[in-house]
């Protein structure tokens, strides 16, 4: 299959981030992916998506976000961009850890790394870049078939 | 769609039935205002019927475990009904579940409150 990639440049704001989820339970059911899987796609998205408007942007109305979807027919691969101070990823808490379950935030990366089969955050020069890849066979075949 | 709440007393429980979407912004601040509005009245024994929430991301699971610690900071009790799969299985992976006492009867879980 022909890798397909399309990209949205969106404002900082809450709109933003209902695009996004939108947008990615679309292309992950044109993609073939179950409804289950749209699902935990889509939430991924969300959740990377308040990431780099609220945490990155700060609702900046200057500072963009970018969301771009490849589809490579092996995998779904999002790569979710902000404009802000970056996100150091080794200051993020185990959100499942007992001192951290009773806090009101700090869940997002958790939850995309539970939804995604890979999750990739790199800081740019300014702000971050968060890449996330749903293998459309999953984690396991997707394996075999790379040590082929 | 956007979350909705409307709240009722049964045996001196305050119900609150909960519908839409609890998510960042307007669902997250309704159930945070609503909740911290019933624990100002000196309403402490507070279930949360979840039944026709259809979709809740990390900033709804935020405000339920701030609905949760809120309450129980009061000396009152919190607890959740009907959960959807997808509620459920957002407590699952966050390891919220065993937090929350959960019921699925809305008798039982009026029985349950001290």
């Amino acid at each position: 299959m022909t890798a397909k990639r399309v990209s949205y440049t969106l404002d900082s704001s809450l709109q933003s981030v209902n695009t996004a989820e939108e947008t990615a339970q679309l292309l992950a059911a044109k993609a073939g992916f179950d409804e289950d899987n749209c699902l935990r796609i889509s939430m991924a998205v969300r959740e990377a998506a308040v990431n780099a408007v609220l945490h990155g942007n700060a609702y900046d109305p200057n500072k963009k976000m970018t969301v771009a979807f490849e589809n490579t027919g092996r995998a779904l691969v999002i790569t979710i961009t902000d404009e802000g101070r970056g996100l150091d990823v080794s200051k993020v808490p185990d959100p499942t850890t007992p001192e951290n379950l009773l806090k009101q935030s700090g869940r997002g990366i958790f939850l995309m790394r539970s939804f995604m089969d890979e999750v990739r955050i790199r800081l740019l020069a300014p702000g971050t870049e968060i890449t996330m890849v749903k293998n459309v066979s999953g984690p396991a075949e997707h394996h075999k078939e790379a040590s082929k | 769609m956007s979350m909705k709440s409307m709240t009722r007393q049964v045996n001196g429980i305050t119900i609150v039935d909960l519908s839409g979407r609890i998510t960042l912004g307007e669902g997250s601040v309704l159930l945070r205002d609503m909740v911290r509005d019933l624990v100002t009245k000196g309403q402490r024994k507070i279930l949360l019927n979840l039944g026709d929430v259809t979709y809740i991301d990390s900033s709804g699971i935020g405000e339920l475990v701030s609905a949760f610690t809120t309450v129980r900071n009061q000396g009152g009790e919190l607890k959740l009904l009907n959960l959807t799969k997808k509620v459920h299985d957002m407590l699952q992976i966050t390891k919220l579940y065993t937090v929350f006492d959960v019921k699925d009867d809305e008798a039982a879980a009026v029985a349950a409150f001290k």
